[in-house]
């Protein structure tokens, strides 16, 4: 089904990325590229860096060299995301999720969406005070848009429940839901299937797929379950210790010495 | 068993409070005849007291762990009986036409002294508003706030020494000012993050204390500056009694004012970011939320409020000095916004009236002030940690589709 896609220009773009932690080299010169369209996986063992990468592009670690470029599909101009702050970034067009979750927990889901949508508003201290129409109308407008992202995403019977007493799969469902609040083009996924039973799983493949059909944008994964990342992805990358070790369609990879030695005694063609 | 071991441990505290007072509740020296007065039954006082007292401490605290599970087992957010009152429109609607009604007839009917110290108290009120915003809705630990009070308070003095400025120019210039120093000493302090804040914050509060102390040329310092006028009343000549009402009326005005914008302030973009902000400032980072803006706003909105308050505070006592701006103003302030419970507007006006009311009528107990306003503090920070009126936030709830949204309906 991954060959079915015709996928547009890069959208994401990063050239010999790395990152040191004092000695420790987390990231080591990788280069990655997402399509417009595509769902691109990144996987490799624990601490190869994965999530260190996540950090680097959204702002909340700046990279020891390498250069970080978007292409967004709309506009079409490219950027550079070197040096920006983590809103900057979101405000730019790529949204994440967190490994371990990380909602707001005593908001209630409905107003952790509306979170999302901080960036997309324009009401300042005045507007706060006085609020003339056109803030009443953002705020309505605001409800409005996040009570239908909770739809979309399928959690919208907790719309008033505080995000801590969500079940843990609805919770993840919800990080989701407020990433892509934020109008991204590119959406960042830290393990989203951590901690869930298969069937959830299941339902999250699926809502994958229909993000990437409906709001036409494309996702870039981290994923430890091998059988969601071989049957989703367009492109899986593998790292290990930092480095790049292989790049390819999920067949290829499956077939690579260097993966299968890497992931040594677990089971990759799931 | 339970009641022995219970009884043992009492027994133990009480053996040790009458030792540790034994020095001071027992012997007394009689200095006009050189004997040693031994007051044995002082000591029979505290060991009785002491075993009561943590008898019913311990009971207490069982009664409130009890009382904990019980709201964990129904799982959601377990009400207090002022709560729920509070969420009753007309209930709510009957308690604010009241306390509108006492706040009209209050210095008509109460002296001048009285009408005084309900000044104090609602120029707190506004204070404690205001920080409020700083530490109730962003959740920043801030111990200097005393020194934006100070910034009113001096604006409206040196503008009023130098230029003549009157109190209504003042007021909008010190809430201006307010902002403006809140903008320039939350740049620096606010990349640091609870306790590290509230120990800068706490000495930049002193460096402004320091400076108006030591800057003569300035300041006037230690001495102060006096004859600062009161407000004016549309130019009539009024007697201290009369001005003194005045006063009363424009606070409760600019308390009001107060609790229409920070209601505002509160449900609206920037305070869900407070709000958010508080929660986890790395996931609201991430959802496009400036962190700096957001936190410098907060800072210089709380500072905004008490550079008013200051200039209040000048025109009210009509003499300023230094003194009058120590971190124990802070403290007070602090305590009005945790007392009455962080986040809650009718939480931190009921605090201020505890803490600057209460003072005031147990003249009588004065030696003894300091030490109830402590106890009290920490029998609170045990069995209502979250203030008088705990503060239920107002959360957003969905009623349905609120504008004609035609392309999902
Ligand atoms: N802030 C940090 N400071 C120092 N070292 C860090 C920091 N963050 C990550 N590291 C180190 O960088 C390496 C890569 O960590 P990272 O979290 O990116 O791994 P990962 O691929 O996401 O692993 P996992 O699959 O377990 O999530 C690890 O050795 C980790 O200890
Ligand atoms: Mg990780």
């Amino acid at each position: 089904m991954a060959a079915a896609h015709n996928f547009g220009k890069d959208v994401l773009e990063v050239r010999s990325l790395s990152m040191d932690f004092g000695g420790l080299r987390a990231l080591d010169k990788l280069d990655l590229s997402v399509r417009q369209g595509e769902i691109v996986a990144l996987i490799g063992p624990n601490g190869a860096g994965k999530t260190t990468f996540f950090n680097c592009i959204t702002g909340l670690h700046a990279p020891t060299e390498g250069e970080m470029l978007i292409h967004p599909p709309n506009q079409g101009k490219t950027q550079r995301l070197n040096g920006l702050k983590p809103n900057r970034v979101t405000e730019r067009g790529l949204a994440r999720t967190f490994q371990n979750i990380r909602l707001f927990p005593n908001m209630t889901v409905l107003e952790n969406v509306m979170i999302g949508r901080h960036c997309r508003m324009s009401a300042g201290i005045p507007g706060a005070i006085f609020r003339p129409r056109s803030t009443r109308e953002e705020e309505n407008q605001v409800v409005d848009d996040s009570y239908a992202m909770l739809e979309k995403i399928g959690i919208e019977q907790f719309v008033n429940e505080l995000a801590m007493n969500l079940p843990y799969g609805a919770q993840r469902r919800l990080e989701i839901a407020r990433a892509m609040a934020t109008d991204p083009f590119i959406l960042l996924l830290d393990e989203p299937a951590a901690g869930m039973n298969p069937q959830e799983t299941r339902r999250l493949d699926e809502l994958i797929l229909r993000l990437r059909e409906q709001e036409k944008i494309s996702i870039l994964l981290i994923e430890h379950d091998m059988k969601m990342v071989m049957s989703l992805s367009d492109r899986i990358y593998v790292v290990d210790y930092g480095k790049k070790i292989a790049e390819g369609s999920p067949e290829e990879i499956k077939r690579n010495p260097a993966v299968i030695k890497a992931y040594l005694g677990e089971e990759i063609d799931a | 068993m339970r009641v022995a071991e219970e009884l043992k441990k009492s027994a133990l505290v009480s053996i040790w409070f009458m030792f540790l007072t034994f020095p001071i509740m027992v012997i007394r020296v009689n200095t006009i005849y050189n004997t040693v007065e031994w007051r044995w039954l002082n000591m029979a006082l505290v060991g009785g007291g002491s075993f009561f007292l943590s008898m019913l401490w311990r009971f207490m605290i069982r009664r409130k762990e009890r009382g904990k599970k019980k709201a964990e087992i129904k799982d959601g957010v377990q009400l207090t009986l002022i709560q729920r009152l509070m969420q009753n429109r007309r209930v709510t609607l009957s308690g604010i036409v009241l306390a509108a009604i006492f706040a009209m007839i209050y210095p008509f009917v109460f002296s001048m002294y009285q009408t005084s110290i309900m000044i104090t108290a609602l120029i707190y009120v506004m204070c404690g508003l205001g920080l409020n915003i700083v530490i109730g809705l962003a959740g920043l630990l801030d111990l200097g706030y005393v020194a934006f009070y100070a910034v009113g308070a001096y604006s409206y003095a040196l503008l009023n020494y130098h230029f003549g400025i009157s109190f209504w120019m003042a007021l909008p210039v010190g809430a201006a000012l307010g902002f403006m120093f809140g903008v320039l000493l939350g740049f620096p302090v606010l990349r640091l993050r609870g306790d590290y804040l509230a120990i800068v914050t706490l000495g930049f509060g002193e460096i402004i204390r320091l400076v108006l102390e030591n800057w003569n040329e300035f300041s006037h310092g230690p001495s102060g500056i006096a004859n600062i006028p009161r407000p004016s009343f549309f130019g009539y000549d009024l007697s201290l009694q009369q001005v003194t009402i005045w006063i009363y009326f424009i606070m409760i005005g600019l308390v009001i004012f107060t609790i229409f914008v920070v209601g505002r302030l509160q449900n609206s973009r920037l305070g869900r970011a407070w709000v958010a902000l508080r929660e986890d400032e790395i996931a609201c980072q991430a959802m496009g939320i400036d962190k700096t803006r957001t936190k410098l706003s907060a800072f210089a909105l709380g500072a905004t409020w008490a550079g008013m308050a200051g200039v209040m505070f000048a025109a009210k006592t009509t003499f300023i000095n230094p003194a009058s701006f120590t971190i124990w103003e802070s403290v007070i302030i602090l305590c009005v916004v945790v007392l009455g419970g962080m986040g809650s507007i009718v939480g931190v006006i009921l605090g201020a009236m505890v803490l600057i009311l209460l003072p005031e009528y147990l003249r009588a107990f004065s030696e003894y002030r300091m030490l109830l306003f402590g106890a009290v503090l920490v029998l609170m920070m045990v069995f209502r940690p979250g203030g008088i009126i705990t503060n239920v936030r107002r959360t957003y709830r969905f009623k349905g589709k609120a504008t004609t949204d035609g392309s999902s309906a």
